[in-house]
């Protein structure tokens, strides 16, 4: 009971369960396979950033240029698209440019020892000035080839649905199940005690800036094919929901603490609260503050349980 | 996980699933508002770019007055940020409730066509209220928009001459150098001064507040130093207009003013809501300006999407019909149609309108 009491996931899934009851009850249109699966798509984008942004939490880090990276990394492959690019090396380009703009942040962290809250609120206003300036206000339309991704259905999953779950295999093993990921947790919880244990912190934080990079360039080629267009102010704001996503799966800003599993339920908590409250009319401003509030109710709910846990202990001990 | 941690897991899970079926046995809403407009026809929605916006408060009074008339269920919703995807999960949320007609002010004129596509297949009908989906247009049956924007320039310059029927030299404060409804109303306006009856009004010079009030203010002012002798100023944006009527209080340059120049001092008028220029028109330092009336084209948009999803009027070019107490309208090509004439405030009827 005490270590389950410990699980960081378990504020984000009871918080699901309950949400997902409550938006079930709230509205009859939303038990419906084909609805919340189509509601995947939507939520995607930020799921996939989300997953990059658990590690680089983890690492003991933030990152807030993640969805200014895929608007300019949008903006940059759409034009290249635009010009004749084929669709899969289109693809390509996107997740090497996300990778070269989020490696920038790695750079400036890993080896330029300055804080990342400094170097990403720099290159959150630098990547989306680069892509107004590349592409005005004007919108840049993709052709079919690459559009309708979230209309391609495999089993009867949406597409970009599959690849979130392909993505959060992957990253759920990579952090779990290898050294990397153990070294993550190391640099997070004690950067200073890792290197001593030989591990190699800076290449650590280095690859988990590149890899929400590459994440946020593979976003960037969802929401084109969703919306079929390309503008410089596409997913603003958004590198807050995704944010909001990591602290709400139980990872905590300072390092050393979180799971994909966490993440994973709190995006499908977001999402889930969204629906529901979309499905009622509620008014927007009740959505945002209803889930900065779950943000801060779950911060206190785990803070409350591990509490709980660490009394547990003393009850059994005495 | 040890299996009596299993367990509590499942137990606390339960637990909470009783708890959420426990609770709430408040009836639905949607149920009973359905029940309540047993009468009702049509379930129509509109939504918007963004929440809190008055200008769109006003549309959405125009659509709730024409529904009540016509016995359809109406509801509004919007997202929070007017930015090119977030109207999308909106789109979709109302397609699931199963409304049947949705009017949206699109944000994006490419970014919506899918999932208001899905909306089509599902057989609702779609309107664009305000703005269109330019080179999109199949995505939507019609599009209700609020004035004939071709009008605007010879409605701007009208305000104008009236005032100074002796002409004299006038200014135009824009918004920003890009934004094509302006440039198009500023290429009306030089167009037609040509005319006898604009003759004697002089085009000085075109300056840019970019929408923002501070800016506007510098560029008002920075008129009023080089053109000593200005007599007029149009400034055909919301957020210039007001800036501008605020600089001319503040200097006392308006006709009958404290420092009003030696020709007669500076005429203002251009395109604002009326609650933004309401101070400025009572205390006589603006005589009248304009704007088209949201309100309209609010109780324009619902009559249409009734009449066009109950097969009573067909959205082609050439089609009349008739708005009962609007009048009488025609669809232009692609399915556009225009709400109403402009608006004319003055001190008489500023007082009637609040957006």
């Amino acid at each position: 009971m005490r270590s389950l009491l410990r699980r960081p996931e378990l504020a984000p899934l009871v918080l699901l369960v309950v949400a997902f009851i409550l938006a079930a009850r709230a509205s009859h249109s939303f038990l419906d396979l084909s609805y919340l699966l189509d509601t995947t798509t939507l939520h995607a984008e930020t799921a996939l950033m989300a997953l990059g942004m658990t590690l680089v939490i983890i690492s003991g880090n933030i990152d807030l240029s993640p969805a200014s990276n895929l608007a300019l990394t949008a903006c940059i492959v759409a034009k290249l698209n635009a010009a004749g690019l084929h669709p899969i090396l289109t693809v390509l380009a996107a997740v090497s440019i996300g990778g070269a703009l989020g490696a920038v942040n790695g750079v400036l962290v890993a080896y330029g020892k300055l804080p990342s809250f400094l170097v990403t609120l720099g290159t959150l206003a630098l990547y989306r000035g680069a892509a107004q300036a590349l592409t005005g206000s004007a919108p840049v339309t993709i052709p079919n080839p690459l559009t309708g991704a979230d209309k391609l259905l495999i089993l009867g999953v949406p597409f970009p649905f599959v690849v979130v779950l392909a993505i959060a295999t992957l990253a759920g093993l990579l952090l779990h199940r290898t050294i990397f990921g153990r070294w993550t947790y190391a640099v997070g919880m004690n950067e200073g005690a890792a290197r001593f244990s030989a591990v190699p912190a800076s290449a650590v934080k280095f690859w988990c800036f590149t890899l929400l990079g590459c994440l946020s360039g593979l976003s960037a080629i969802l929401l084109l094919s969703r919306l079929g267009v390309a503008r410089y102010d596409l997913a603003q704001g958004q590198e807050l929901d995704v944010i909001t996503a990591v602290l709400l799966g139980g990872a905590s800003l300072t390092g050393g603490k979180g799971t994909v599993v966490g993440t994973m339920l709190a995006v499908a908590l977001v999402a889930v609260v969204r629906a529901g409250m979309g499905l009622r009319d509620w008014p927007a401003e009740h959505q945002l503050a209803l889930i900065g509030a779950l943000l801060v109710g779950a911060a206190l709910a785990t803070g409350g349980l591990e509490k709980l846990a660490a009394w547990t202990r003393v009850v059994r001990e005495v | 996980m040890t299996k009596s941690l299993r367990m509590g897991f499942a137990a606390i899970v339960g637990a909470i699933v009783l708890a959420g079926l426990g609770c709430s046995q408040k009836p639905e809403t949607e149920v009973v508002v359905v029940k309540k407009n047993a009468g009702a026809k049509l379930k129509i929605v509109y939504i918007p770019k963004n929440t809190g916006n008055a200008y769109f408060d006003d549309v959405i009074a125009g659509f709730k007055e024409e529904s009540d008339k016509l016995g359809d269920t109406f509801t509004s919703t919007a997202p929070a940020k007017a930015d090119e995807t977030s109207q999308i999960s909106y789109i979709k949320d109302q397609v699931q409730k199963g409304v049947d007609v949705i009017a949206i002010t699109p944000n994006s004129p490419v970014a919506l066509n899918s999932a208001l596509d899905e909306a089509k297949a599902k057989g609702v009908l779609v309107i664009t209220v305000d703005a269109d989906l330019d080179k999109n247009e199949s995505h939507r049956v019609a599009c209700v928009l609020p004035t004939d924007f071709a009008q605007v320039a010879i409605g701007q310059l009208d305000t104008l001459v009236d005032q100074l029927p002796n002409g004299g030299d006038f200014a135009i404060l824009s918004a920003t150098r890009s934004a094509s409804n302006q440039n198009a109303w500023i290429d009306g306006i030089k167009a037609a001064l040509t005319q006898p009856k604009y003759s004697k009004l002089h085009l000085v010079d075109v300056v840019y507040g970019d929408d923002q009030a501070e800016k506007s203010t510098t560029e008002a002012e920075a008129l009023f130093t080089k053109y000593p002798n200005l007599r007029g100023i149009i400034s055909p944006t919301s957020a210039g207009l007001p800036a501008a009527a605020q600089s001319l209080e503040t200097k006392g340059l308006f006709p009958g003013g404290p420092h009003a120049n030696a020709a007669g001092g500076i005429v203002l008028t251009g395109l604002a809501t009326p609650n933004a220029m309401k101070k400025f028109v009572m205390k006589g330092e603006v005589a009248k300006f304009q704007l088209w009336s949201p309100r309209a084209m609010g109780v324009m948009a619902c009559y249409l999407a009734d009449a066009i999803k109950s097969g009573k009027v067909k959205a082609e070019e050439g089609v009349e019909f008739e708005v009962p107490g609007i009048g009488t309208h025609k669809f232009g090509p692609k399915g556009v149609i225009t709400a109403g004439p402009m608006v004319t405030f003055d001190k008489k009827n500023i007082g009637l309108f609040n957006f």
